[in-house]
């Protein structure tokens, strides 16, 4: 007997797509800041996320050469791997990090710029954002760009070619959610490429109310890799992303002042 | 013998022959088969090229690997 006949598919395919590839995690996490790198793949896992972020360091000469590398943890077969420009405060170097990010990883394209305008907030230079955008789309690479939560500038990167535009939502690593949700979501509304919060994100009520808004996606690294228990925060972002996506596809009810019982006062016997 | 020549690797500088081809080098620095990329002067230079690029006096070379971040 079936009772099923009535049960719509809860999330019938719903995939992210970012310059043309399909994801079906809408989860984006960060590498950074855990304690080892068996943390790392244990959160990276619990989160489901498939797009990494990865910096491109200097590497150490003369250490240990059997030193565990990040991409034998999580090997770039098995995830995106999504190089970002941190730390760069020019366009100069943005460029520079992307093209030995593409050379590192076999010719791989996608990379996340940032450039930084200062060390205080991290918010984005977005003279030098939009200068390095240039240079890098004029040489094959798909940008996923960090900026500010300004829908005229986040409109520019999109008409310009940018393959994802990613306002922040509060500064990196501060962790206080949301903090213009008006913004981001008329940067939701005017965009035709995927939108997705970056940085800010505290906990999982912050990753869901992105998605609430609308975002195609969040990424993060500090409120996962900076909580008590990585892992469990990785699982709870993972559930929060699935339930603000759904929550976004389903539908609100509208905000109302007063009340509006749910059980019908038709058939009452007192 | 080849006389030495200066060049900067990530920052620090360093000896080698003259004639050193960045596989050479790379090897030097007990990096070989590691997965990483190259720029000398703020160009790169390819994997596939190692074997016949050959390091010049004064090069600023940069040998980077990826690592955990946000």
């Amino acid at each position: 007997m079936s009772t099923a006949v009535h049960n719509q598919p809860l999330a019938p395919n719903d995939p992210l797509i970012i310059a043309g590839v399909e994801y079906q995690s809408r989860l984006l996490v960060g590498t950074g800041k855990y304690r080892d790198l068996e943390e790392t793949r244990q959160a990276v896992e619990a989160s489901g996320a498939q797009i990494i972020t990865v910096a491109i360091r200097r590497t150490n000469i003369g250490q240990n050469p059997d030193e565990p590398n990040l991409l034998d943890v999580l090997p770039p077969d098995r995830y995106t791997y999504l190089p970002n420009t941190a730390g760069c405060y020019t366009a100069e170097d943005a460029v520079r990090t992307c093209r030995l990010a593409r050379e590192l990883l076999d010719g791989h394209d996608l990379v996340k710029l940032e450039v930084l305008g200062d060390e205080k907030t991290l918010f984005p230079d977005i003279v030098q954002t939009l200068q390095a955008a240039e240079t890098l789309i004029k040489d094959g690479f798909k940008v996923m760009v960090y900026t500010n939560d300004d829908p005229i500038i986040a409109k520019r990167f999109e008409e310009m070619g940018c393959v994802a535009v990613m306002p922040l939502a509060a500064p990196i690593g501060s962790g206080l959610g949301i903090r213009n949700p008006y913004n981001i979501l008329t940067i939701v509304e005017n965009a035709k490429v995927p939108i997705l919060v970056d940085a800010g994100v505290g906990t999982a009520s912050d990753a869901a109310i992105a998605m609430e808004l609308g975002c195609d996606g969040v990424l993060m690294n500090t409120a996962i890799a900076g909580a008590r228990n990585p892992v469990l925060m990785a699982s709870a972002m993972k559930k929060a992303i699935e339930a603000g996506r759904e929550a976004y596809r389903a539908g609100r009810i509208p905000r109302k002042r007063f009340a509006s019982a749910s059980s019908p006062i038709d058939g009452t016997f007192f | 013998m080849p006389s030495p020549m200066e060049i900067l690797v990530n920052g620090a500088p360093r000896e080698v022959p003259e004639g050193t081809t960045m596989a050479q080098l790379i090897e030097m620095l007990g990096l070989t088969g590691r997965r990483l990329a190259v720029e000398v002067n703020r160009e790169i230079v390819p994997r596939s090229t190692f074997e016949t690029h050959r390091v010049q006096p004064g090069d600023r070379i940069e040998i980077v690997h990826a690592i955990g971040g946000g």
